[in-house]
Parts: structure tokens; sequence; C-alpha cells
């Protein structure tokens, strides 16, 4: 199946998300359930993730910052930024697409296997809608939260190894927090944030959806739906700069 | 009644159901038998509108169902229930979570009225006391219950059983067969079971239909088949040479040639 093929199976799956649900409450139910399990399960990784680069970017930038016509809020500046624009939203959702992405190609890719979809199915049921739409929205919801709490903690883990290390003391750091300070970096990071977790939500679904096979075929699928899900956040990330920027 | 007319199928140009006719008569139950590979769950899957059919006619109680728009569709598939082959419950919920699951989806009752249905269905299906275990927790045999309580639960006019009795002891698999036919004649549903089980065949068979390489090779009732001439099914049903000679000894004693009375032991 060549690639064009293939991107048309992913539009007509977008494309048959979008029916009237046969129940409502349950369709709220599911997207409250995914909510908890994509938003609230990744907290911990993302958090831990974040913490660290925001650590060893001050670390970095500081080791590369020897001149000494250079003041040295400079750092939290470029700690700042590099967090804003970069790491918080790219790096969050390469891991996201990771474990979100192999999550959901693998859950689906199973329920596929065993029939489950077909059960639903058999009950009237838009699986596509009921299945993939809740995912791809509670994504769409929490991701953008995770992205703005990896921000924070990103600068914060920066902040206060920069004090307990004595590279950056606190008060240094934060000036250079405010300086030059871009608004519109957090609105950039932000449309990141919303079109990366429509990728690593989106894609995984498509691979997971449309698995024939057994079990081997389910973790080729996941394998194959987290690789396509990076390479296209990398993409979109150089699309989104050159455009935006 | 379920009327298919010269129903085709194929897959990557190999045909799989080659031009199959049959009529699925209410309140019996229709058997589609045959060998692995024959295309009997191809055939239910066009059934019941899991795979498009290439070409031919599936009318329910008349209605066409390749003609109807999306939303017919699922007002039909309200009324058809299915069991699956794996059982397809859903992991993650509990027995009973499965099944008040179509319910919570397509029906407005209370809480109680809706799990009045589910003990019900429960109490049907001899599973009074598996309500909060999971699937993972119960045997094949309870899984293929619990199949069968979830496709009955909204009270459905067409019951399709995909071989419901694989991978169950026959002890297991009588328990299931009865159930099945109970709930046929109790309902009065058509009720299509595609199976390569002989004890089921005899069991509950009431209309067979024999498939042979994606076409129909023999159609007629279990009272029927044991006597049937065709050489294909024949070699099918009577595999085993203790089943041969079992057939011998049947035809032997219709036919007054040895006293069907006499001491077995």
């Amino acid at each position: 199946m060549n690639i064009f093929t293939r991107f048309g199976q992913f539009l007509l799956m977008i494309r048959g998300m979008f029916t009237r649900p046969e129940n409502m409450r349950m369709y709220w139910k599911e997207l409250m359930h995914q909510c908890s399990e994509l938003g609230i399960g990744s907290l911990g990784i993302v958090s831990i993730i974040s913490l660290f680069i925001g650590a060893v970017s001050t670390v970095q930038t500081a080791y590369q910052f020897v001149s000494p016509i250079i003041p040295r809020s400079v750092i939290a500046q470029i700690v700042r930024d590099s967090v804003i624009l970069e790491f918080a939203p790219t790096i969050t959702c390469i891991v996201l697409a990771g474990v979100v992405g192999s999550k959901i190609s693998s859950e689906l890719g199973n329920m596929r296997v065993s029939e489950q979809i077909d059960a639903l199915e058999m009950m009237g049921i838009n699986t596509k809608a009921y299945l993939i739409l809740p995912k791809i929205m509670a994504a769409m919801i929490t991701i953008p939260l995770l992205v703005i709490i990896a921000m924070t903690l990103g600068i914060w883990g920066g902040r206060f190894v920069g004090d307990v290390t004595g590279i950056l003391p606190h008060e240094i750091y934060d000036r250079g927090l405010v300086e030059s300070f871009v608004p519109y970096n957090v609105t950039f990071a932000l449309t990141k944030a919303y079109t990366f977790s429509f990728i690593i939500t989106a894609i995984p679904a498509y691979f997971g959806y449309n698995v024939r096979g057994g079990a081997l075929e389910i973790g080729r699928s996941s394998t194959t739906a987290v690789v396509v899900s990076c390479v296209v956040i990398l993409l979109a990330d150089y699309i989104l700069a050159q455009v935006l920027l | 009644m379920i009327t298919i007319k010269n129903i085709e199928k194929g897959f990557d140009g190999r045909p799989v159901i080659d031009k199959v006719s049959a009529e699925f008569e209410t309140g019996k139950c229709n058997l589609i038998i045959g060998a692995s590979g024959s295309g009997k769950t191809v055939l239910m899957k066009c059934l019941v509108g899991l795979i498009t059919p290439d070409a031919g006619e599936i009318e329910y109680d008349g209605v066409s169902f390749g003609n109807m728009d999306a939303d017919s569709r699922k007002i039909m598939r309200s009324k058809i229930g299915m069991l699956f082959q794996g059982s397809a419950l859903f992991d993650s919920m509990t027995v009973e979570q499965n099944i008040l699951f179509p319910l919570d989806m397509f029906t407005k009752g209370t809480r109680a009225e809706k799990q009045k249905r589910v003990d019900e269905v429960l109490d049907r299906v001899n599973l009074s006391q598996a309500h909060k275990k999971y699937p993972a927790e119960i045997s094949g045999g309870m899984k293929k219950r619990v199949g069968i309580a979830r496709a009955i639960v909204l009270n459905p006019q067409y019951l399709f059983c995909d071989e419901p009795n694989s991978g169950l002891d026959p002890q297991t698999s009588l328990v299931i067969d009865r159930l099945i036919k109970e709930i046929t004649t109790d309902y009065n549903i058509t009720t299509v079971v595609n199976t390569h089980d002989m004890n089921s065949v005899m069991e509950i068979g009431d209309r067979i239909l024999y498939m042979f390489e994606g076409h129909k090779e023999w159609e007629g009732t279990n009272k029927e088949i044991i006597f049937s001439k065709n050489d294909r099914l024949n070699n099918f049903i009577f595999a085993s040479e203790f089943l041969k000679d079992a057939k011998d000894m049947r035809m032997l004693e219709v036919s007054g040639k040895i006293d069907n009375n006499r001491n077995m032991d």
C-alpha cells in the first residue's frame, strides 16, 4: 500500500469520525475517560522530563557562556526561550508520541484483532466516532495543558539547578526571565502543542484501527505509528517555525 | 426471515463466496457449515454488513440491507445480535458492564430498569454469579454465554453466532447449543449459526447450508443430512472411520437390517 493510499484512508477515517453521536452522554463519558487516561496519565513523565530538560539547559548554556561581557541573566533568557519555543512543546510531544501513541495504537489494534470493533459496529455504533474522536479531542484538551506545565517546570528546573549548583543565583535568573520576553512565543508554542496533539493521536489511531492479523501485527503497527508520528511532528515543527516565526 | 440472493465476494481477485443464495427462517436455527476456509465467516460478515459483498442481495424480512442508508442501517443493526468467535467482550469492562453497554448506548430507561434487564439476561444464560468478574477471569464457555447475553439484551430479531463452540469441550458446547436453540424458539428470532461442529448440526440444525470452496454445496435439515448422497458433504461430516461406521450402523438400523434396540453393552 503506497503513501497516497494510506493518506487517502487516513482522510476518510477523519471524515468518518464526524457523525451524529448515538448517545451524547456516553460520548462525553468516553471523552472524560480519555482526558484522564491521556492527560493525567502522562503528567508524571512530562513533569520528570521537563524538570531535567530545564536543569540541563541551564547547566549547558552556562558552560558555553564564558565571556565576561555577556550578562549572566542571558542564560535565563536562553533557557526560557528554548523551553517555551522548543523543549516544552516538541520534546514533550515526541515523548508523548511514544507513550500515548503506542498505547492508542495497541489498544485499537487489540480491539480490532479481537473483534471488539466489529462488535461495536454490530451494535450500530460508529466506531471511528466513538473510539477515535474522543481520543483526539482529549489530547487537544490535555496536551496543551501539559505543555504549559512542562514550560513552567522546565523553567523552574533551570532556576533550581542554577541556584543549587551556584551557576546562576535565582535573583539573576528571575531578572533574566522577564528581560526581552516575547508573549507571542507562548502563542506559538501552544499552536505547536495543538498541532502535535492531533498528530500523536490521529496517526496511531489510524495504524491501530487498520491492523490486520494478530499480536505480531499489533506490535508492528504500534512501532510504525510511533515512528511516523515522530517524523511528522518534526516536519510540522519545521513548517510551523518557518511559517509563524 | 433473511433471504440472500447470489452473494459474491472476493479478495485480491480470488473469489471467496460464489453466487450463494439461501433463506434463513424465523424461529429456527439456521446453520452454515463447512470446512475451514470454505467462506462461512465471510458469508456471515456479509450478512451482517461487516463486509460489503461484491454482488448479490441481502433482505431482512423483505427489506434490502444493501440499499439502506446509514441511519436505516443503524436502526437495522440495533435489531441484530451477534456472538463472535472469540466472544469479543470488552476487556476493560466487567461482565455486567459489557451487557449494560448496549443498554446505556441505545435505551433511555432508569439505572434500576437497566440493571433489572442485565440480571434477567444473565439469569437466562445461567451466569447470575458473574456480574463483577472481568472477561480475563472467566472461562471460555462463560465468555460465550456473556457474549450471548450481550447479543440478546436489546431483544434482537436476528441472532448471528460465529463458531459458538470453538475452543469449548463437548459438554460446554452442548450447553451453548441448547441455549442458542432455546433463545431462538423462546423469542421467535431468526438465528444463523456458523459452525463445523457436527454435534451442533445434529442438536440444533433446523436448516443447514453446507458451503464448499465458497459455493453452496448442499441444503437441508439435520434429519436429511445423515442420508445425504453428496460425497463432499459426507466426506466433511463423516471425516473419521468411527463416524463412517456410525453412519453405516444408522443406515442399517433405518433399513431394518439390524435391531435398533440391541444391547450396546
